[in-house]
């Protein structure tokens, strides 16, 4: 990985990037947003599914806010590509930012199954079957893993650079 | 202004001041905090402005939307601002004389002035829309509001630039 790293921080692309005064910041903003509204959209149906909110349904919630989770999650993809490729020692290497990917594929794969459970049974919380607790421990599993993969971002920043 | 300085000084040498500089954890922790607290506080004004730009729930009641999700908002405004105040202890002066730290509070004031022009002009005949299409006063109320707070995170970011070296 330090190997790869190295290679990918002496291309041409990556000289664009850190000469490019604005890119960096402006690549982490529209990342910052995009945490943003993700981390509101898993929020928002946790609070439904765990009754702080109310109003519709937990499948229209569901069906409200899972799309922004995926659009932003390939937004972040995108300008954290960039990000990396700017400055490759940076993440790659670390220990935090690999827990962070491992974090962000548990939350991808809790958010995936809880979206196709709502989907196949819609119903499930007019009445009090296992599917209900099923798509409560799902959420809540996603939820606490969206907040890992916070957490081990933020800490990249602060990775001693050997 | 020199005596303000000076106060912002004495405060950068207050205890609280001192563990956040020599704590190796502190600093990122309180930052982690704030940002799952401005996710929230950027996250629910999103809803809310989409709505009233007309570009999603549109079939849900704007006062229904708004009485779920502001309390939220406020509640984790709070939370961002004790964390804030706390990281900002840490260099008092060096962040009141920072540009890019009062562009922030400049587009988060912008914000707070578009937010109340809203709230006690604009919403006012709010029933006649409720359920339908915002006019155009409060799609710009919406577009102002999601401009000035994509301004607020992008001045907050630019801090972490400008106020140390190579940024973190």
């Amino acid at each position: 990985m330090e190997g790869f790293a190295q290679w990918l921080g002496d291309t041409s692309a990556s000289a664009v990037v850190q000469k490019t005064l604005w890119l960096i910041p402006l690549m982490q903003t529209i990342h910052i947003i995009c945490v943003a509204l993700v981390f509101s959209s898993v929020v928002m149906i946790e609070f439904r599914v765990l009754g702080y909110t109310k109003s519709g349904t937990v499948a229209e919630t569901a069906r409200r806010f899972v799309p922004w989770i995926f659009v932003g999650v390939v937004v972040m993809a995108l300008t954290g590509a960039v990000l990396i490729i700017g400055e490759p020692a940076r993440s790659l290497p670390s220990f935090e930012f690999q827990m962070k990917m491992l974090f962000l594929a548990i939350a991808l794969v809790f958010t995936i199954m809880f979206a196709h459970s709502v989907r196949r049974h819609p119903d499930a919380w007019s009445d009090s079957s296992a599917a209900r607790t099923a798509h409560s421990t799902l959420a809540i599993v996603a939820l606490a893993a969206w907040c890992a993969v916070v957490i081990w971002g933020r800490w990249i920043a602060y990775t001693v650079v050997h | 202004m020199q005596q303000f300085l000076d106060y912002l000084n004495s405060l950068g040498e207050s205890p609280v001041s001192l563990w956040i500089a020599e704590s190796t954890w502190a600093f990122p922790a309180l930052e982690v905090v704030h940002i799952f607290a401005i996710s929230m506080v950027f996250g629910t004004i999103a809803i809310i402005d989409l709505r009233l730009l007309g570009l999603a729930s549109t079939r849900r009641p704007y006062s229904e939307m708004a009485r779920e999700l502001l309390p939220w908002t406020w509640g984790a405004f709070f939370a961002a601002s004790i964390c804030g105040s706390v990281l900002i202890l840490s260099r008092p002066a060096g962040y009141f004389e920072n540009t890019d730290f009062r562009l922030k509070f400049a587009c988060m004031a912008l914000a707070g002035v578009n937010m109340l022009v809203f709230q006690f002009i604009t919403s006012k005949n709010l029933a006649s829309w409720d359920r339908g299409a915002p006019p155009v006063a409060a799609k710009v109320a919406g577009a102002v509001s999601i401009l000035m707070w994509i301004g607020v995170v992008y001045f907050a970011r630019m801090t972490g630039f400008t106020m140390v070296q190579g940024g973190v």
